[in-house]
């Protein structure tokens, strides 16, 4: 069921710009070519009775309920498969039109349940409403052959399918195949005997659905429903937002009964999503009224105390009076803080204000640290601005696209889809990446080059792409000379050329046959449009940095920038790691990535701020754990934020944390940092608060309050808090009023406002008096810095090496069905689709250590040892193994180590050496079948 | 600070530096990026290191951190 506030016109937009006049019903309409009639006359308010038809599919013309009359032609065409034509005389309505339509609903209600007070779509049920709209007042056919006797699926944890009330109208099968790009579900059988079935008569739990709703969403009856729908009525309103999830940044409409949601559907306006979403987004949301939430201030003197719920203004109280002894006993740079890439733009600027302002020193960081720091680095240096080049729907001029170290159908699956689309319309694909993901052959989607190179060899492998496309004459030098710093392009391509960086020269070190290398190359130079999609499987490398530099260079050197369809493009972990990064979370930045050390910015801020700033750059996370150990560093204030779990090598993490003397942790849940914090001070997730998301298209998002905090604040209001008890006044009403303030600060925000986002939906950064809606695609004409940069890329090989005793690679990633650490999405329903972390070993390394499926096996590395159950796959090529890390008692940033990028210190969770044995050793953990009961209980089942 | 770890970061960086420039420009280059992105304790242990040993430190790095007095 589609949003209940949604306008639908029946057929998807004409892209066309030449226009066509009609007449429909007596009324001139004039709409762009290619419009379907049916569009064209609810563009003119005239209503034509559909069921098959929906803006958000192709049409379709099945269910014959939309016929029209054109005069001069036979027949009654579908009005949603005939496009318009100059001239064109129709008529919807008349005495015949009218009595067929009514035939065809009969046909319809004659199979399906006759009560409407039994609908349980309420009055959003299509098929009764189009029953009205026809006129259909009674039946004439006697109880017959029916299907009113099939059983319910209630397989998957969030929807029902419920076949007696499916009219087999194809919008599920559509969505799935169109919208969603899996193809899971099929009308099986003909005639009477049709079904609509996932897979191949399999449950939906069973089938290789991914539970991404758009089969509910498209649905016209009470078929699929949402089973949130079901338990708590239908929704009175909607208020738009983002999702809390990954950095596509969805927009929603949350639909709420009263106070309380009952669900959330995407936005078919949101541009990042254009009405798509994931599992996660549309449906794990429970987490936010979980009983696990902790809702009271907690203080504690030591960590091996037990916690004592405080009132708020103990707890703030005691945290800022502890921050400012630590600071008067060790100094002021003893203290810093951490922002949040899942908190708002708005939260995320307080809190390093407060650290700059209030604290006095730089010492904040944020959690891009562990993940995109090396893009914040690479594309900045590169292009002059750390941020991704093109908006997404830039895909849909791409002729070749890149996918390298990033699994977007796990991590960023609504842009997977679009990614999809296009591969399934034409574009040619190519997957650099250590792993087999599932892009490289799926229904309809088949990558022409899988690059499978060994983890830590992805600068190796760019430079010998950028090698072939220089030496067999595929650069673009007009490019190059027009947009590109002379001097350094010559030294790099006096260093690409060389012998060693060609594809027959890697091919040892990185695994990859050089005549794929050289094929894949070909490839992108010749594009005409060729884009890269990256993930941290660049990033988080000892040459994270290095890697963004490459491919940076190899899109200047074949002109891949500065237009749709091109470009260099991170895709982003966090909902807001890019707009954590804009306001000024990195240590030596102001808001807008400018240094700290530039005196006329610091004396704006510092008459803006009414506060004097330290000119030096602060401590990074790392930094901070380090200098914990030794002393210096004693007091912590961590927003939104889990570093026990997510940071790599945990002893040292706990070790570091446990130095410290005061950490607060404010967070919505009791986390695993919030074992080693003497201050908790509960948060509130994104459903509870005003504020702002920035997405990996540089896009900005309201996110707008659905319900009242359950903490009693939002969180830029306890940092306000915090920071008022520091003695450093912040007062403001309202989150608009902070992103005021960085709009007055920040050169690429100055035109963006709340009045603006709310009017415009959206807008894309820069946004400013150049550029006052936004920005949709960076670099056009010239870099932002002015010319490119083309820095020599040499592979330096990690220190992390292999040896006898530690003869593997593991390598990390994400699932589909979790997130991150799992705090939210292991509170969810969603933890019966993920009950466990797995390492995933080859078939042939499993055999040799005796290894079996589903087997324990004791996981070690130079920094520590976890003990997982394995799963054999070929996934993973022979010496490499793979594990997520979504559950802490899995431990995988147990065994990671303290390596790190050269440029930014992200570390290099990408890359361990490590031994895989079997054990007897059996951790205390649930069994599957406790955590299922577990999650059942929880769930209510 | 691990002052082991101190040297391996600022040999990582003029390891990059110096693949791509001359040897006074990566010096200058690795000095810069120490003085931009390094918090001022970590860089005064690593001048200290540097002047009074200084072994684990390569040859362009160690020229570097000098620089930064």
């Amino acid at each position: 069921m589609q949003s209940i506030d949604d306008q639908d016109l029946g057929t998807p937009a004409a892209k066309s710009e030449q226009l066509v006049t009609l007449e429909i019903d007596g009324r001139e309409v004039t709409v762009a070519a290619g419009t379907s009639i049916m569009r064209a006359a609810a563009l003119a308010d005239v209503q034509i009775p559909r069921l098959c038809a929906t803006e958000a599919l192709a049409p379709f013309g099945s269910c014959r309920l939309c016929i029209v009359q054109i005069e001069g032609r036979n027949g009654f065409p579908a009005s949603c498969t005939t496009p318009v034509d100059a001239g064109l005389k129709v008529r919807t309505r008349g005495e015949r039109l009218e009595g067929l339509r009514r035939n065809v609903m009969e046909l319809y209600m004659s199979d399906h349940p006759l009560d409407p007070f039994q609908c349980k779509a309420g009055g959003k049920c299509e098929l009764h409403q189009m029953a009205a709209a026809v006129g259909l007042e009674q039946m004439r056919y006697p109880a017959g052959h029916n299907h009113l006797d099939l059983p319910v699926d209630d397989s998957n944890p969030y929807f029902a399918f419920d076949p007696t009330r499916c009219i087999l109208c194809s919008r599920c099968v559509r969505a799935c195949d169109e919208v969603q790009g899996t193809f899971a579900l099929t009308i099986d059988g003909r005639g009477f005997s049709s079904l609509m079935s996932p897979g191949q008569h399999q449950h939906y739990a069973d089938s290789e659905c991914v539970s991404c709703g758009a089969c509910v969403q498209a649905c016209p009856t009470d078929a699929l429903m949402e089973k949130s729908l079901l338990e708590r009525g239908m929704a009175e309103r909607a208020v738009i937002t983002t999702c809390g999830y990954c950095g596509v940044g969805c927009s929603f409409k949350a639909e709420l009964r009263g106070d309380r949601i009952v669900r959330m559907v995407p936005n078919r306006n949101g541009l990042p999503n254009h009405g798509h979403s994931c599992v996660k987004g549309r449906f794990a949301w429970g987490y936010a009224t979980h009983p696990d939430r902790a809702l009271k201030p907690m203080i504690r003197k030591r960590i091996s105390d037990p916690w004592t719920e405080v009132s708020w203004p103990e707890a703030i109280d005691y945290a800022a009076s502890e921050f400012k002894r630590v600071q008067k006993q060790h100094g002021r740079g003893a203290v810093g803080g951490i922002t949040s890439s899942r908190c708002t733009n708005e939260e995320a600027y307080l809190v390093q204000k407060l650290v700059r302002a209030a604290f006095g020193n730089n010492n904040v960081d944020t959690c891009a640290r562990v993940c995109h720091s090396p893009t914040g680095y690479g594309l900045k240096t590169a292009f002059g601005t750390p941020a991704g080049t093109q908006d997404f729907d830039s895909v849909n001029a791409s002729d070749v696209l890149v996918v390298i170290g990033a699994n977007p159908t796990e991590g960023h699956p609504v842009f997977a889809s679009i990614m999809k689309r296009r591969i399934r319309e034409g574009a040619r694909l190519m997957v650099i990446d250590p792993r087999a993901i599932e892009l490289i052959r799926m229904p309809h989607v088949e990558a022409d080059y899988h690059l499978q190179l060994q983890p830590g060899t992805n600068v190796a492998v760019l430079n010998a792409l950028a090698h072939v496309a220089v030496t067999e004459g595929l650069a673009n030098e007009r490019f190059v000379g027009e947009r590109c710093e002379p001097a350094e392009y010559a030294a790099w391509k006096k260093f690409i050329v060389e012998q060693r960086n060609s594809p027959e020269a890697v091919e040892r070190m990185t695994g990859v046959p050089a005549e794929k290398i050289r094929g894949a190359a070909r490839l992108y130079a010749r594009g005409p449009n060729s884009a890269i999609y990256y993930g941290l499987g660049v990033t988080e490398h000892s040459q994270g940095s290095t890697a963004v530099l490459a491919m940076a260079n190899l899109a200047m050197v074949t002109g891949n920038l500065g237009r749709p369809g091109v470009g260099v493009n991170p895709l982003r972990g966090q909902n807001n790691v890019q707009g954590a990064n804009d306001v000024g979370s990195f240590p030596h930045e102001l808001t807008g990535y400018r240094h700290i050390s530039d005196p006329k910015l610091r004396a704006e801020f510092e008459a803006a701020w009414g506060a004097k700033l330290d000119p030096e750059p602060g401590l990074r996370i790392p930094n901070m754990f380090d200098a914990a150990l030794d002393g210096s560093f004693r007091g912590l204030y961590v927003e939104g934020e889990d570093v026990a779990q997510s940071d790599p090598n945990t002893h040292h993490v706990t070790a570091a944390l446990s130095a410290m003397e005061i950490v607060v942790v404010q967070d919505i849940f009791l986390n695993e940092t919030a074992k080693y914090a003497h201050v908790f001070l509960p948060g509130s997730s994104f459903l509870e608060k005003d504020g702002t998301f920035t997405n990996a298209e540089r896009r900005i998002s309201r996110v707008r309050k659905v319900m009242e905090p359950l903490a009693g604040y939002e969180d830029w209001q306890v940092t306000c808090l915090l920071s008022n008890a520091l003695g450093y006044p912040m007062e403001y009403s309202h989150p608009s009023e902070i992103m005021d303030e960085i709009a007055r600060l920040t050169p690429t925000f100055s035109g963006v406002s709340y009045e603006k986002l709310d009017r415009l939906g959206s807008v894309q950064w820069p946004c400013n008096a150049e550029a006052p809606e936004g920005t949709t695609v960076m670099h056009v004409g010239q870099f932002v810095r002015g010319k490119g940069r083309m820095l020599v890329t040499e592979y330096i090989p990690t220190d992390e090496r292999t040896s006898a005793r530690y003869p593997l690679i593991l390598t990390t990633g994400r699932i589909l069905t979790q997130y991150n650490v799992g705090t939210q999405t292991r509170r969810t329903r969603n933890v019966l689709w993920h009950l466990e972390d797995r390492l995933e070993i080859h078939p042939h390394d499993a055999e040799q250590r005796g290894i079996r499926e589903g087997g324990w096996v004791e996981l070690t590395s130079r920094a520590g040892a976890t003990t997982l159950r394995a799963q054999l796959t070929d996934r993973v090529p022979a010496g490499v193994v793979y594990t997520t890390f979504h559950h802490p008692e899995s431990g995988a940033n147990v065994v990671t180590t303290e390596n790190s990028d050269w440029a930014t210190n992200c570390p290099e969770y990408k890359v361990t050496a490590v031994q895989v044995m079997p054990t007897r050793r059996i951790p205390e953990r649930p069994t599957a079948e406790q955590i299922i009961r577990a999650a059942e209980q929880q769930i209510g089942k | 600070m691990d002052i082991h770890h101190l040297a391996r970061m600022a040999n990582q960086i003029s390891e990059f530096f110096a693949t791509g420039m001359e040897r006074e420009a990566a010096v200058t280059s690795t000095a810069n990026h120490l003085r931009n992105f390094w918090e001022p304790r970590m860089r005064r242990e690593i001048i200290e290191y540097a002047k009074n040993d200084g072994a684990e430190l390569g040859e362009v790095a160690r020229a570097a951190v000098l620089t930064l007095e």
